[in-house]
C-alpha cells in the first residue's frame, strides 16, 4: 500500500503564498536493476502527480525513472478562499491515489 | 594534422569493452543516452522558438556523492511581462532515460518552484528547460561529478 506524507499550512492568508510538501512512499523501480538471479527487476514507477485547489490545477509532475524512489515534491500555491486540496497520482499499470488536505483560509 | 591512430590506452579499453560485451551479454547493461537523443528530446519540446540561457535557475550540487537521491531545486526570475512560467523540464543526458520530470505550474500555483530528489547515473550535465505561455524557452546547466552511479544497479 502506498503512503503518502502531506504538509500543508493548517491556515493561510488570502492572496499569499504558501508552502506545500508531498512525500509519497513508491520505490520508484526503474526497470534497469537485476536481482540475487540475475533476473530484470521490472520498471514500476509513478508516472503521473496532480495536485489541484477545488479543481483548479496548482502543480503536476510527469515523472521518469530518475526521479529517486519514494518521491518528493516541494511547491508552492496561493489561494484566495478555503477549499480542499486534492493530490492524485498514479503508475503505469493504471493504479492510482488520491489524498485530500482541507485548506482554511482567513 | 594529428596522427589518425588511437592512442593504445583508449585502444585497449576499447577493446576490452568490445570483448565482454561479446562475451557476456547477460551483463550488458544500458548505456547513457546518446547526445543525439537528448537534442531530439529538448528539440521536441522547444519547437521552433529559440532557446535561450538565463531566466531559469538549476540548484544541484556540483560533486554527488549520493547519486540515488541527489536534491534539485528548480527556480526562475520574473519572466516577461504578459507572460508567465508554464512549466520547467528537466534532462540528464548521461542516464539510460534522458528524461528526468516535467513540473507543470497551474492557475492556483505560487511562484514558480519545485524541489524534488532525482537519480543520476554518471557525472553528466544536467539541463533546466522553463517554458513560458508565449511559447518561449529559456535553460540553465549544471556540469556535475558523479563519485558513484545509480540507475543501473
Amino acid at each position: 500500500m502506498t503512503r503518502v506524507l502531506i504538509r500543508v499550512p493548517k491556515t493561510v492568508k488570502p492572496g499569499q503564498e504558501f508552502e506545500i510538501k508531498v512525500l509519497i512512499s513508491h520505490p520508484m523501480e526503474t526497470g534497469y536493476r537485476r536481482d540475487h538471479q540475475g533476473t530484470p527487476i521490472p520498471r514500476d514507477i509513478v508516472k503521473q502527480f496532480r495536485c489541484t485547489l477545488d479543481g483548479e490545477e496548482v502543480f503536476r509532475a510527469e515523472m521518469f525513472p530518475a526521479i529517486a524512489a519514494n518521491p518528493y515534491f516541494f511547491f508552492h500555491a496561493v489561494a484566495e478562499r478555503g477549499g480542499t486540496l486534492r493530490f492524485e497520482w498514479s503508475d503505469e499499470r493504471g493504479t492510482a491515489w488520491r489524498e485530500s488536505a482541507a485548506l482554511t483560509v482567513e | 594534422m594529428t596522427a589518425q591512430f588511437l592512442p593504445r590506452r583508449q585502444f585497449l579499453l576499447r577493446a576490452a569493452g568490445a570483448a565482454g560485451f561479446v562475451l557476456v551479454p547477460g551483463l550488458w547493461r544500458p548505456l547513457g543516452a546518446t547526445p543525439a537523443e537528448v537534442k531530439a528530446e529538448i528539440a521536441k519540446l522547444v519547437g521552433e522558438a529559440a532557446l535561450r540561457p538565463g531566466l531559469v535557475k538549476l540548484d544541484l550540487p556540483v560533486l554527488v556523492e549520493s547519486p540515488n537521491a541527489v536534491g534539485m531545486t528548480v527556480t526562475a526570475g520574473t519572466p516577461p511581462a504578459g507572460t508567465r512560467i508554464q512549466s520547467f523540464h528537466v534532462f540528464a543526458a548521461a542516464n539510460p532515460l534522458p528524461n528526468v520530470g516535467h513540473f507543470h505550474f497551474g492557475p492556483r500555483a505560487g511562484r514558480p518552484r519545485v524541489s524534488t530528489h532525482i537519480r543520476l547515473a554518471d557525472s553528466q550535465t544536467v539541463t533546466a528547460i522553463a517554458k513560458l505561455s508565449d511559447g518561449s524557452c529559456w535553460s540553465d546547466s549544471v556540469d556535475l561529478l558523479v563519485t558513484l552511479s545509480a540507475c543501473l544497479d
